[in-house]
């Protein structure tokens, strides 16, 4: 057994002629946080939907637990994640559903926990990210948007996943809300010993949440190390991305 | 010099000829997954019941309301045609059988593709815009299963309820125009309208129900899976799964009547 909880080789995924990723190369330690970072449409999303089997890439390897999961089929499709939790970009609640059925959906259509049950836990699981039980019954689109982020994580969490992908958690909040959601990643990866891998152009956010840090650029991982090596280092591009200058390696295609 | 403008002939001609067959292969391939996703476990039971609800109960006042005024205005054109040839006493069993076979499968089908089929498209569009259909996935739950099936099996039952509903109400309809407006003695009428009545005309009229209902729920749900593109995505999922719902509820109405009907 290794003591990589997520490998990836060589991948590679395009959409018709335009590739996004071209050969990425990388390894997420078990029992760490690491962040991707990299500009906007330089296919960090795609990177996440590729591991979890929502893309098909076109080459490549991803092992989890040792375990080759491009091309598997459904049903080891699901049993994988049901040791994965995801907070998406967008939130991505279920507007048809309460915020306590987001949170215990798979407590109630997995586990076929009983309805009580779950929603006390739900409501447990809601208070540890901050939000009152009065929160439980609402509907998501009656919520704001660091509230969503918040019932979002919720669910992400609520299942104990051993691994956690987090998509942009703080993007689209104000600074002390983006803390407060650092934390509450913080607090429940390392509460649950959970591998989390988080992608987000927010630096700050980046150096709070980050065991380590990768930067994504033009389709490869061009650099990775600690948040102490990256202050340090004189790879351009990092030292552009991080002090966030129009000039510079990375040009900006407008 | 004419290589090069049959090349170019075919370049142009081709993309949308393989932008079609691309389509139809892909709406093939949906349509075998919601047969197989139908069939086989895990079933959503509170999904089902959610969509027999929307899709049933919500749509009786339409299916009431077109069914009725269907079987009324088959009366009295029927009578005022038939009097031509000395034939009014047909009007009851013309209203039976048009309204049986005909007026209401496919009337009640159209009400409930634009109300039912639209909003399906419009929901599960949204759903996939918002990436609520990939959340479903990482929450270890197939979003075909979830979503699809339910609709499906939902439009298979519930069309044939509506359609034996409508049937009634229709011939009534004609009852009421054929007793007070054109002066049919109503133990006459109803006689003459049970002694007609034949098993075939309303099994036909509920298989044609069931088909049109899966055709609903199918390009519903394809319309709406297969967005892209935002709100605009969606709203053109919707029309599509309007349109198309529509214009296959008239084809196969035609391809069910030649089938039980052509000798
Ligand atoms: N389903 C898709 N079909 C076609 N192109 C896509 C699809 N998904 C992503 N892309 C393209 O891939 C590129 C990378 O997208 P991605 O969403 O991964 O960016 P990102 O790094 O997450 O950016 P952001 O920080 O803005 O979220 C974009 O240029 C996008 O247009
Ligand atoms: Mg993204």
């Amino acid at each position: 057994m290794s003591e990589n909880k997520i490998e990836i080789r060589n991948l590679h995924k395009a959409f018709g002629r335009k590739v996004v990723l071209d050969g990425v190369d990388l390894d997420v330690v078990k029992g760490e946080s690491l962040v991707v970072i990299g500009g906007s449409g330089t296919g960090k999303s795609v990177l996440i939907k590729c591991i979890q089997g929502l893309l098909r890439p076109e080459e490549g390897s991803i092992k989890i637990d040792d375990e080759e999961v491009v091309g598997i089929n459904e049903e080891q499709k699901e049993k994988l994640h049901s040791k994965m939790g995801m907070l998406f970009q967008g939130g991505a609640l279920f507007d048809s559903l309460s915020v306590w059925e987001n949170v215990a959906f798979d407590m109630i259509e997995n586990k076929k926990v009983n309805k009580k049950t779950a929603k006390n836990e739900a409501i447990r699981v809601l208070r540890s990210v901050g939000l009152a039980p009065d929160v439980a019954d609402l509907s998501p689109s009656e919520l704001s948007g660091g509230m969503q982020k918040r019932v979002g994580l919720a669910r992400a969490i609520a299942s104990r996943p051993e691994i956690i992908f987090f998509d942009e958690p703080t993007t689209g909040l104000d600074p002390i809300m983006a803390d407060v959601i650092n934390d509450l990643i913080i607090e429940s990866v390392k509460g649950l010993g959970a591998t989390a891998l988080t992608i987000t152009h927010d630096m700050a956010s980046a150096r709070k949440i980050a065991d380590k840090i990768a930067m994504l650029y033009k389709g490869k991982i061009i650099w990775q190390g600690t948040v102490k090596e990256m202050d340090k280092t004189d790879n351009p591009y990092v030292r552009q991305f991080i002090n966030g200058s129009s000039q510079g390696p990375i040009k900006v295609e407008i | 010099m004419f290589i090069s403008n049959i090349e170019n002939f075919l370049r142009r001609q081709g993309k949308p000829l393989v932008a079609f067959i691309s389509r139809l292969g892909e709406f093939s391939i949906f349509v075998a997954q919601s047969v197989y996703n139908c069939l086989t476990p895990p079933f959503y039971g509170r999904n089902l019941l959610r969509q027999v609800i929307d899709m049933g109960f919500y749509s009786l006042p339409v299916v009431g309301l077109t069914t009725i005024f269907a079987g009324m205005v088959i009366a009295l054109q029927s009578y005022s045609g038939f009097m031509r040839f000395g034939a009014e006493g047909a009007v009851a069993s013309v209203v039976l059988i048009s309204v049986t076979r005909e007026l209401a499968p496919v009337l009640s089908a159209l009400m409930v593709a634009g109300r039912i089929g639209a909003a399906m498209a419009a929901e599960i569009g949204t759903m996939r815009v918002t990436e609520q259909i990939d959340a479903l996935t990482t929450l270890s739950t197939n979003p075909f299963k979830y979503l699809v099936t339910p609709r499906i099996w939902a439009g298979l039952i519930v069309m044939p309820i509506l359609v034996l509903i409508g049937d009634v109400i229709g011939i009534f309809g004609g009852y009421v125009v054929g007793v007070y407006k054109l002066g049919f003695n109503p133990a006459n009428y109803v006689n003459s309208t049970l002694q007609n009545l034949q098993a075939i005309d309303i099994t036909t009229g509920l298989v044609k129900a069931a088909v049109f209902g899966f055709i609903i729920s199918l390009l519903g749900c394809y319309n709406g899976y297969k967005s892209k593109g935002g709100a605009q995505g969606v709203g053109t999922a919707t029309t599509n799964a309007v349109v198309s719902a529509s214009i296959l509820i008239l084809i196969f109405n035609y391809v069910i009547t030649e089938l039980f009907f052509s000798k």
